[in-house]
Parts: structure tokens; sequence; C-alpha cells
């Protein structure tokens, strides 16, 4: 107690940033040995170009290959997909809540389909929408799907039985116990739910975007590696995981605005 | 002693007639209540008490119109109820207070359902808030109160539905002692300055004595009704009471009867546990 009292401020300055302070050393060590292995011989520099590199080509990537306007195309492909997962997704965990049968028929499918590849069929989406923004986002959309409806449905069921006996008790017609009810105690766990479908939206359309040549980032780092422009590659790569990285924590932040009464 | 007396009708706002309740399960059906009668008067507060199992919030959920009954009729003011019944207003014993609402709007729901306009409603809201002693506390959210405070905030939330009945299912429950006296003494004021009829469902007897008119005591498995006992103390009544010679004769009097029960419900308990534990060695 008194060890803790004569040097308050520091300690718990000390301690709040630790985590955050051991992550970023721990990156940059690794970076360091990158390098190091790499100067030294150990690892080809053909295969994997030196940390120093990849940085150095940074402001040639964003300023040559337009990274600005290739991130704003693949975060719009995102956000309508985002859009579309929200409004059918929720809709379609609410309706299988609300239709017994429909959820016992397809729970399970729905189920396999969220661990499934779903992106190996892009093919298919290339030919029913052509090479252009709507098979990516579709493809993002419908890969991303299963977690929005499962998470919605068990949002919705999980609500306790209590407060559903709350609304019964003020007689509540099937309307507002939804509404009034089950909706709004299941909103943190839908959340959740679109959380995970935007990044797996985020991770599919950038897949997409590699794979059919088309679009934003994905598009870029396909270039720059068939161009053998490595450290321009890597640099794209470190871009995308910066972004996603940015998208998570957006995500979270609102998240936690959104149900903070909770 | 299960019988109604003959003029019921007139002075009981709540009739439950020879009410039986039986579950299907898988060792066979479970009759959870079983031909219980009794009536609730104008303004009156009853208290239902009996060990642990014995039926209680089954008791609670046939009256509520949450559940089914096998047989019998349960009425408020003369109209069967199948379903739940405006004039009734539900406590329930788990936490039951909406974490998305503040306060305001959790004591507010009931007025929202009627359409009240909403300046109308909070001043409303406010008024009730106030009577379970919560003022201050108007815009925190659940999550930011005490059990006993979400607990008061769910008894203002059935309050504000003005309902002919309150009824209550273990409400202090998962409370400590003190706040359980002290909310006790909160609900007895309500009650007499409201002059609300009211039907506390509780395993305990110290409460029960406190608060109530008359105390309905049930078996165990089945639950019947074994005695209905008049408490003649003075009103008002406070925590304080607890200490009186009067309040420890009534006390033991329930007891005695509830002890038959509650070591009945035990014992039956250990052999059901020694039956399904013990078979398989
Ligand atoms: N839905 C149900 N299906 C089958 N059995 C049930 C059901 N609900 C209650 N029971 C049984 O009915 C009996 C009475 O249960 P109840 O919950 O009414 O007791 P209680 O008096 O409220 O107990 P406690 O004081 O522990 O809350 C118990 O034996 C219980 O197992
Ligand atoms: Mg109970």
């Amino acid at each position: 107690m008194t060890m803790t009292a004569t040097t308050p401020p520091r300690r718990f300055n000390l301690a709040s940033v630790l985590p955050a302070l051991t992550g970023l050393g721990t990156l940059v060590a690794f970076f360091a040995l990158m390098e190091v292995l790499i100067r030294t011989g150990a690892l080809n520099r053909f295969i994997v170009p030196p940390p120093s590199e990849i940085i150095a080509s940074f402001p040639r990537i964003i300023v040559e290959e337009q990274v600005l306007h290739r991130f704003v195309l693949t975060l719009t492909e995102c956000l309508t997909a985002g859009v579309m997962l929200t409004v059918f997704g929720v809709a379609g965990g609410v309706l299988m809540h609300r239709f017994k049968l429909l959820q016992q028929a397809c729970e399970t499918w729905v189920a396999a389909l969220a661990s499934a590849p779903v992106v190996l069929c892009y093919p298919l989406f290339l030919v029913i929408y052509g090479r252009n923004a709507w098979t990516i986002i579709m493809m993002g959309f419908v890969s991303a799907l299963p977690p929005v409806i499962l998470k919605t449905l068990e949002g919705i069921s999980g609500t306790r039985k209590v407060l559903v006996n709350v609304g019964r008790s003020f007689n509540l017609t099937p309307t507002q116990q939804f509404w009034k009810i089950l909706f709004p105690a299941a909103l943190p766990t839908i959340f959740v739910g679109i959380r995970l479908g935007l990044i797996f939206a985020l991770i599919n359309v950038v897949g997409v975007e590699f794979l059919i040549n088309f679009g934003g980032l994905g598009q870029l780092i396909n270039e720059l590696a068939e161009r053998y422009d490595l450290p321009g590659t890597y640099a794209a790569i470190c871009f995308v995981v910066l972004v996603s990285v940015l998208f998570f924590m957006v995500l979270e932040k609102a998240e936690r605005w959104l149900t903070r009464a909770e | 002693m299960t019988s109604t007396p003959p003029n019921a009708a007139n002075t009981d706002i709540l009739v439950v007639d020879d009410v039986v309740v039986r579950f299907e399960t898988q060792e066979g059906p479970v009759t959870a209540v079983d031909h219980v009668s009794f009536g609730v008067r104008q303004g009156e507060f009853l208290s239902v008490i009996g060990p642990s199992g014995c039926g209680k919030s089954t008791l609670f959920n046939v009256i509520g119109g949450l559940i089914g009954h096998t047989s019998g009729v349960v009425s408020v003011g003369g109209e069967t109820i199948n379903s739940p019944h405006q004039s009734i207003g539900m406590v329930f014993q788990e936490e039951s207070t909406f974490p998305w609402r503040s306060v305001t709007d959790n004591v507010a729901f009931p007025l929202e359902l009627i359409g009240m306009p909403k300046a109308q409603r909070i001043e409303r809201a406010r008024h009730f808030i106030s009577l379970v002693g919560l003022d201050g506390f108007e815009n925190r959210y659940p999550n930011e109160l005490s059990g006993g405070m979400r607990q008061r905030v769910s008894l203002a939330r059935t309050l504000a539905s003005e309902p002919k009945i309150l009824l209550m299912d273990e409400p202090f429950a998962a409370l400590d002692e003190q706040t359980r006296l002290l909310l006790g003494d909160k609900v007895l004021q309500i009650q007499q300055q409201l002059k609300q009829t009211t039907l506390l469902i509780t395993h305990n007897i110290t409460e029960a004595v406190q608060m109530s008119d008359r105390i309905l005591v049930m078996t165990y498995r089945p639950g019947k009704v074994k005695r209905i006992v008049d408490i003649d103390l003075p009103r008002p009544r406070t925590s304080e009471i607890v200490g009186s010679e009067d309040f420890g004769r009534y006390v033991a009097q329930i007891w005695a009867d509830l002890r038959e029960e509650a070591s009945r419900g035990m014992r039956d308990e250990e052999e059901h546990a020694l039956h399904h534990t013990g078979a398989p060695s």
C-alpha cells in the first residue's frame, strides 16, 4: 500500500501503456531481425525484400500508384457490401427466429457456409455480373452473410426469458414485443455479427480484387507482383493490413459507443 | 380451509378457485399446484409462503396469465383470466429492468405503450421514481445501479401501469438482509399510500409477517393450501415491529407449519438425489 502510495503517477502510466509498447516492440524487433537475416544472406532478398526497402517504397506506392484512390474504391465496395449485409443478414436472422421451420431447415447450412471458402465461387459471380465492381461487392456480401444471420438469430433467441415475460405481462402485441424487447435486447450481439461480417467482407473484397485483377488495393498487389516489384508488393500488403487494422479499430469504437448503455 | 367464503364474490377482487397445474415431464406428470383456492380482498396485502419448489412461481405465472392451468378458475373482478390481464402488474424474481433504457425510460415503458405524450409520461415516471426513492437517478442506466435499486426500478415500472393488483414473486430474494428490510419498509409504505392490493410470494417468514394482512402457507409437493393466517398487528408497520412479542408469536406459528413442509421437501430432494446419483455406480 505505502509503496504504491509513494510513486502513484509514474507506475500507473507505465502500466497503462505497457501492453501497447510490448506489442509495438515485438513488431519492431521482428522487422529488425528480418533486416539482419536478409542482409547477412540467411534469407533470399529476391523472395523477401528487406523491411527498410519496403518502407522506402511507401512514398512511391502512394504517389505513383494512386493508393488513396484505390483505398476509397475498396472502402466503397466494402461499405456497399456492409449495407447489404446489415439489411439482408439481420432480416435473415429475424425471419429464421420468426419461422421455426426455416430455422430448423437452414441453421446448420448457414453455419456450414460460414466456415466454407465461399471465395472459390468467384468464377460463377464473374459470369453472372461480369468483370466489374458488382462481382467484388456480391462476393464480399455473400461470404460475409452467414455470421450476420447467425449472430442476429443468436441475439434474438438469447433474450432473457424474464424480459420476454415482462413484455407479455404488459400485454404487448407481437410487433411491439419484437421492436421494444427482442430487438433492443439483441442489438449488442447483432452488432458483433455486423462487425464480423464487415471484416469478412473486407478480406473477400481485397481477395477478389486480387483474383480478377480489378478495382482497388487487391488489384494493386496483383499488378505490383506481376511487375516483380517485390518491395512495392509488400508495401501494398502493409497498406492493406494497416487499413484492416484501422477498420477494426473504428468498428470497435462504434460498437462501444452504440452499446454504451449495456 | 380450501373453500372460499360464501360472500367471496362481493369482496374479493382476485379469486383463485380450485386451481390445478400439472406439468408433463420425462419422469411423468408433476403436480406443481394442487387444488388451490383463495381470494384477495380490495386493498389487502396477502403473502403466499412455502418451501422452495412448492409451486409458488407456478402460481404466480398462472395468476399473471403467463402460463395456462390444468383446471380451475382464476378471475379478477369477476373476469376469468387465461392470458395477461391489464389489471394485474407483475414484479419478477429475476432482474428484469431493460438495460438499454434509462431509469426514466424504464419506468415510462407502460405509459409509452398506452400512447401518453412524452412530456406527460416523463413527469408521471418521475412521480413513481420518487415513490420508490430513486430521485436523482432518473438518467442513469440499470448497469450503473445496485441490485436493490434495479429491483426498485422494476417495481416503479409496474406501479406506473397502475395495476389493480400488484403481484410480486420474491422480489427481494436476491438482496442482502439489510437492503431487504429497508426495501420491505418502502413497499409497505407505498402499499399503504396507494391502498394497493398486493399479492407477495416469498419464502421469508419475517418479511411475510411484517408486511401482510394475511399469510397463505403452502405445502411442499403437491402445492396445496396448508393454512391461511390472519396477522393482527397494528398499522402502519415498519421493520421495527420485528422486535415485538406478537411478531415473534406469529413467526413461531408459521415456522411450525413451514418446518414440517420444508423438512419434508429436503428429505424428498435428498432421496431424489440418492436415487439418481446412486443408481449407476
Ligand atoms: N415448466 C415446467 N416443467 C416441468 N416442471 C416444472 C415447470 N415449472 C416448474 N416445474 C416444477 O414445479 C414445481 C414447482 O416449481 P416452482 O418454480 O413453482 O417452485 P417455487 O415454489 O417457485 O420454488 P422457489 O422458491 O425455488 O422459487 C417444481 O418441482 C418444478 O420442478
Ligand atoms: Mg420461485
